[in-house]
């Protein structure tokens, strides 16, 4: 089966700034992708790409096996998209402009309509002025989750929403991803969601994907910190494979090691005898700072 | 005094915020009311042939009774309309740095810092009743610079800045009333609307010795036209405006505290959970009809007035021999009403120019407020949107512009019963402008489709065609500036001759301009 979205090398300069700089994303049809990276990384502006509302000065871009650009009317009928920052027409009521933006695509099925305003417990008779922020990027999550699409494009979906609906949110998902089998792009700063829904997941920074994988893959290249206070001469360690930053002082050692390496070192650190050991494991916090930081870029 | 907390530093961003267009106005009001007093003494030198000029029943309807013979009388009486822009000015004024700001989130964000909660409102009428003061003083200097007396020269800066403070109160108490700064405008010029239609029943009535005279006096505009600049110059009726002013705005005051920031006293109404709309041509359908709708009212109220005015002006051309002989000359009595009436059509048409810029502007609008998002991810091609919303910038004036002749051909139809005769004819004047307003919005779709945040460019068109056709009605201008608007290229109806030409160039260079520019749209990274 195809990729549903594939990139490769997109360039996207406004002005004297680059959005992109040779962004590679691949998204496996059936997969919930999780888009990651700091503001202004790039995210949105390669969501525009793969909507065609954005043109890549350089690099191509496929969507559902057409380009984005010159088929969007025809991809647009495939797939749904939900922004970031969702603004409505402030005297359509929330109902309008979910029904507007369905049979702008192809249709409405009215039951899952229904069914989708209660579970996020929406109002549908409210004009779209005296909705909030949350509010609003429900009716977003409701004209798409409504229509029969076979990709979702979400760009920070649930900034605005409760804990709650954050909930529902999820549930949603993984409904249409196990039983539908539907691709998700779901681009977050919400770690706990990302872990609970994506399959795999691509950073980006400053225009560039920085790291793709799976989340355990992502792990294996977080490193523990450890600290040791050794009984013998700490001979050999220095040279052991995954070791960093490694700091000796009176008997005592810092270092980092890289995860899928830990076990041989630790077997050194028993041979020379530990007095005492402080291990921090990896966390994906952790992993996502020191990606999101100007010097992890490759 | 908490409640006023910040509200020096609010003035002080309004005037940053319209540093350009308060000064404008201020200015451009003055000088033409000065440039009026040596334009209107020369044309018409004698007290006889002033009040000969503005005795004819729709003058009388447009700018009200002359009050006396004298050149100051008399040119107070023709800018009657210039309260009226002033009370318009100053009212979206009000509204723009109140319920605008409030609706945008922007007076939330001020709101936590240390702002009172009257001091937004408190802000922005300070600045617009100065600005009215500022005007009311520069006036009265030029008019006195231009031997006008003193006493009356202050009266009508008054005439200006009561009407002025007046509107801008009905601004503030309107900004309460919704939480939808469009509605707010709305109520607040139906309100201006009503005072103008109040004064202008009344007067007509009133020169017909008819039973409605008493309508001018309920009516703000009929109060302060009363003040009589150089002739009695009843300061009472000054007090008079200054006062209910001030009611008003205690008015406005209740009725916020009354109310949460970002809410209006009248609640939302709530709207159907299903909806109808399931296309662009719909959507834009919902976006256009309230200003398709106030642009038809408004120009058919525009035919009418016209349409009575030349009825006047045909008047005052039998009551005089001389004249009649004059335009016999010229062309025949037809000859002068036509032309009276073809230069009528051509300020339609101008107007009409701004509707189609501003209908074009509303795709602009869509765009850089996001909502164009979520509709181009759907199956709606660019071309789909942009031709939805062009729709109404192109056939929007048509219908507009039909109500006008239609208004225009009934009332000058029933005033010299030829309504059969005149009905196609005036149609048909009114629907021949469309090829030049055509054109300008078509340039405004260009700037879109190639410079879009420089889309308010756009305004440049009518602007440099309003005042080319302006200047060139009163001053010989030179052909090349003349040819540059569209409109001057355009027949002179009703009663010139018709050529094809003209009209096929017209939508020829519309046609190319605008497709060039949708060609753009589509190239270019939508929204930018």
């Amino acid at each position: 089966m195809p990729a549903a979205i594939s990139t490769e090398g997109l360039v996207k300069s406004f002005g004297r700034t680059y959005a992109l700089d040779g962004l590679d994303l691949a998204v496996r049809t059936g997969e919930v992708h999780g888009f990651l990276g700091p503001n202004g990384a790039g995210k949105t502006t390669t969501i525009r790409i793969l909507l065609g509302m954005t043109r890549a000065d350089e690099g191509t871009a496929r969507v559902l096996d057409g380009d984005p650009w010159s088929d969007a009317t025809e991809l647009h009928r495939r797939l749904a998209y939900v922004p970031g920052d969702v603004t409505l027409w402030p005297n359509l009521s929330g109902g309008e402009a979910i029904d507007l933006l369905g049979r702008m695509r192809g249709g409405v099925d009215k039951k899952r309509k229904a069914e989708l305003l209660e579970r996020f417990d929406l109002d549908p008779r409210k004009k779209a002025r005296a909705y909030s922020k949350g509010n609003r990027q429900k009716v977003a999550l409701v004209a798409a989750f409504a229509s029969d699409v076979e990709l979702l494009l979400l760009d920070e979906p649930t900034s605005g929403l409760d804990p709650l609906m954050e909930e529902v949110f999820r549930e949603v998902v993984q409904e249409i991803s196990d039983r539908e089998g539907r691709t998700v792009l779901l681009s977050s700063h919400i770690l706990s969601e990302v872990e609970a829904l994506c399959d795999r997941v691509t950073i980006i920074r400053a225009g560039r994907a920085v790291e793709s994988g799976t989340l355990n893959e992502l792990r294996h290249l977080t490193r523990t910190s450890i600290q040791a206070e050794l009984v013998g001469p700490m001979d050999g360690l220095a040279q052991l494979n995954g070791v960093h930053d490694l700091q000796v002082d009176d008997g005592r050692v810092r270092f980092d090691v890289d995860t899928d390496e830990i076990n041989p070192v630790l077997r050194r650190l028993t041979e020379i005898g530990v007095r005492s050991l402080v291990s921090q494991p990896p966390s994906l916090e952790e992993l996502f700072l020191r990606l999101y930081e100007p010097e992890a870029v490759k | 005094m908490k409640s006023l907390a910040g509200t020096g530093g609010l003035i002080r961003l309004i005037l940053r915020r319209d540093r350009v267009v308060l000064p404008l106005w201020i200015v451009l009001l003055v000088a033409i009311s000065v440039s009026y007093v040596q334009e209107y003494g020369d044309l018409f030198p004698t007290p006889e042939s002033r009040v000969k000029y503005a005795g004819n029943a729709g003058f009388i309807t447009l700018y009200g009774e002359l009050s006396g013979p004298s050149l100051g009388e008399f040119v107070t009486w023709r800018l009657g309309f210039v309260p009226v822009m002033i009370g318009l000015i100053s009212l979206l004024t009000v509204i723009r740095h109140t319920r605008v700001e409030e609706e945008s989130g922007r007076r939330e964000l001020l709101g936590a810092t240390v702002v009172g909660r009257h001091a937004q409102l408190a802000a922005a009428l300070t600045t617009v009743l100065g600005a009215n003061l500022v005007l009311a003083v520069l006036l009265a200097l030029g008019m006195h610079s231009q031997d006008l007396p003193l006493s009356g020269s202050v009266a009508i800066g008054l005439v200006y800045a009561g009407t002025g403070w007046f509107f801008a109160a009905v601004g503030a108490v309107a900004a309460q009333l919704t939480a939808s700064a469009g509605t707010a405008r709305g109520i607040a010029i139906g309100v201006l609307g009503g005072a103008y239609v109040l004064r202008a029943a009344g007067d007509t009535s009133a020169h017909t010795d008819g039973p409605l005279a008493w309508l001018s006096y309920v009516s703000p505009i009929g109060w302060a036209q009363r003040i009589h600049p150089y002739a009695q110059n009843r300061w009472w009726l000054a007090v008079v405006l200054l006062a209910v002013t001030v009611l008003l705005v205690a008015v406005a005051v209740s009725l916020a505290v009354r109310r949460d920031v970002g809410a209006g006293i009248l609640a939302d109404r709530l709207g159907p959970a299903d909806g109808t709309l399931g296309s662009p041509l719909g959507l834009a359908w919902r976006l256009h009809r309230g200003l398709l709708a106030a642009w038809t009212v408004g120009f058919a109220l525009l035919g009418l007035l016209f349409g009575g005015v030349a009825e006047g002006v045909g008047d005052m051309m039998r009551d005089d021999p001389g004249i009649q002989e004059m335009f016999q000359r010229l062309g025949g009595a037809a000859g002068l009403i036509d032309s009276f009436l073809a230069g009528v059509m051509t300020l339609v048409g101008l107007i009409a120019s701004a509707y189609a810029v501003q209908a074009t502007l509303r795709m602009r609008v869509e765009e850089s407020s996001g909502r164009v998002e979520p509709v181009l991810a759907t199956a709606t091609s660019r071309w789909q949107w942009a031709a939805s919303h062009l729709v109404f910038s192109l056939l929007g004036p048509a219908v507009a512009l039909l109500a006008a002749g239609v208004a225009e051909g009934l009332a000058y139809g029933v005033a010299i019963g030829d309504v059969g005769g005149q009905l196609p004819r005036l149609i048909g004047a009114a629907l021949a402008q469309l090829p030049a307003v055509w054109v300008l919005a078509a340039i405004a779709v260009a700037i879109i489709g190639f410079f879009p945040q420089a889309s308010m460019a756009s305004w440049a068109g009518p602007t440099v065609c309003i005042l080319i056709g302006l200047v060139s009605a009163g001053v010989s201008t030179a052909d090349w500036i003349r040819d540059i608007s569209p409109f001057t290229h355009l027949p002179s109806l009703p009663g010139g001759s018709v050529s094809a030409g003209p009209f096929l160039v017209l939508l020829a260079i519309a046609l190319l301009v605008g497709v060039a520019g949708l060609v753009g749209l589509r190239r270019r990274d939508l929204p930018a």
